[in-house]
């Protein structure tokens, strides 16, 4: 029990004192986790649009795929990618396994689904009537969809932070396309796997603490957007 | 500005306005992406990749092996833990340039199978056998690393497996081998996991299991109280050895370096930083003379 209060003070010294490394694995888990939820969005919510607008046969076995979809375990998420990236694998050649670019195919990856569902949810859920008085008054159906999403908003920005909170705290797509390379591709997620396998807890919580303290501010933050 | 279900769409502006938000949003991320794609080759620091095992990499070791190398060479060595299947795995495939890892036999294999090139000797430790103090099994009565497996498997106790194919692994097998048993049963786990894990399971379930001396030192002082019941027998020795992946075999590998890399240390320099290396007074790995 006692290494949850030796933890808690760890983890003020480490904020506090701005350890090189923790700000390092701090920089590496924002700037992949943003950069994977940007590119997970530009393709999540345009699909979520369509089959929640659309019907089309298929609509039921494509929603059933995307339910499945979320339920992917993150390490079997980073495997498949790893077959592909990996020298052996047909993208190979680029050389992009253990480096920041593969971790953020792999959230990438990850989080699509999450947005893409969401994002079904909220314009399935939106008026019907949004659409069609856009359209009736001469909206192209690109500038009615946009209408639609504009109405549906908070929903969006809900997928869009489900998905982002299920990317910053995963470790099994970053540890297998990272590598937890010391200084490079070692994030937050990761650098508490490594210290918790050395058996040192209370650094590893410490760490989850700086992890949480993060994630807080970036919702805060997400949150003042919303507000606007 | 809030939209009304149903209501007319409220002012040309304010659509304009949010899309040129979300086509500034849009070309920030597209730009912030691809500079991290192209930045990757742009970043000048050569990088050599070697993929190594847990225990090295949490002994701390590298630390400070690396950066005189670093500084020398001018480029950054990345360092893959994990355990040693995947570490020689990972040079089978060519993902990685360079292998440091401790399972003879394995690596052996690995170079008649053409993957490795230009193996070397590095350094050695060994293994020992970790129990709780009162020893139930009474290894600490044995002659040799296998007779001290056979007496804990007749006495069924608590005995944590790495499971995982590691260098340890390997060797906690030769000695079942060697001892004639199958271990099987509830008292025979296999965490697969890595060796601190490892030990922090044998503590909890006050059993045994077979550890390198470098983990276990660096455990000792606060986070096991198990006691070494067996250790100093030949066949327990540990060593690492150093293999450069074959170039023949993947021409995109940083061969050069990771010659440069195994000169430095089988060399005067990184032998000396190598036998110095102290953690709490200990050593951990020694050099051959």
């Amino acid at each position: 029990m006692d290494f949850l209060t030796e933890s808690l003070r760890a983890a003020l010294a480490l904020i506090l004192t701005l350890d090189a490394e923790v700000v390092g694995a701090v920089w590496t888990s924002l700037y992949t986790s943003v950069a994977g939820i940007l590119l997970a969005a530009a393709v999540g919510i345009p699909v979520g649009t369509l089959i929640g607008v659309g019907r089309f046969t298929g609509r039921r076995a494509v929603l059933t795929l995307l339910n499945t979809l979320m339920a992917l375990p993150t390490v079997v998420v980073g495997l498949v990618i790893y077959g592909f990236l990996s020298r052996q694998g047909p993208l190979g050649a680029l050389g992009l396994l253990f480096t920041p670019v593969a971790m953020i195919i792999g959230q990438t990856v990850l989080s699509a689904p999450i947005v893409a569902n969401y994002t079904v949810a909220a314009v399935a859920g939106a008026d019907p009537r949004i659409m069609t008085t856009a359209l009736t008054l001469g909206a192209g159906r690109l500038r009615a969809a946009w209408q639609l999403l504009l109405e549906v908003r908070f929903g969006v920005m809900a997928a869009v932070v489900a998905g982002f909170g299920r990317v910053i705290a995963e470790v099994g797509v970053a540890m297998m396309l990272g590598g937890n390379i010391r200084g490079y591709t070692r994030t937050m997620t990761t650098a508490i796997a490594l210290e918790t396998s050395k058996g040192e807890f209370a650094f590893g919580l410490a760490l989850g603490l700086v992890l949480m303290t993060v994630a807080l501010i970036v919702n805060l933050f997400l949150n003042l957007l919303q507000q606007r | 500005m809030r939209t009304v279900p149903g209501a007319p769409i409220q002012t040309k502006g304010f659509i304009n306005r949010e899309v040129t938000k979300v086509k500034k949003l849009g070309i920030l991320s597209t730009l912030l992406v691809l500079s991290l794609i192209l930045g990757q080759s742009a970043i000048a620091a050569e990088r050599l990749r070697m993929s190594t095992t847990t225990s090295t990499e949490n002994s701390g070791l590298l630390k400070v092996l690396l950066p005189p190398f670093e500084a020398q060479a001018g480029c950054k060595v990345d360092v893959i833990a994990v355990g040693t299947g995947k570490a020689l795995k990972l040079g089978e495939a060519g993902d990685v340039d360079v292998v440091l890892v401790h399972a003879r036999k394995l690596e052996d294999k690995f170079v008649a199978d053409g993957f490795g090139v230009n193996r070397k000797d590095v350094m050695y430790n060994d293994f020992v056998i970790l129990g709780p103090a009162a020893d139930p099994a009474s290894v600490q009565g044995a002659k040799t690393a296998a007779e001290a497996l056979a007496k804990i498997a007749e006495k069924q106790a608590p005995f944590v497996s790495r499971g995982d194919e590691s260098g340890t692994h390997q060797k906690e097998k030769e000695l079942w081998q060697a001892a004639g048993v199958t271990p099987k049963g509830a008292w025979y786990v296999e965490a697969g996991q890595g060796m601190g894990e490892v030990i922090v399971m044998a503590t909890e379930k006050q059993g045994y299991t077979l550890a390198d001396r470098g983990t276990y030192n660096a455990f000792k002082k606060a986070k096991t109280n198990l006691v070494i019941v067996f250790d100093g027998e030949k066949g327990l020795f540990n060593p690492y050895g150093v293999i450069a992946v074959n170039p023949q075999k993947h021409p995109h590998v940083k061969y050069d370096l990771a010659l440069k890399f195994i000169d430095f240390i089988t060399g005067a320099e990184g032998q000396k930083i190598i036998a110095d290396y102290k953690v709490d007074g200990d050593p951990i790995f020694f050099v051959y003379r």
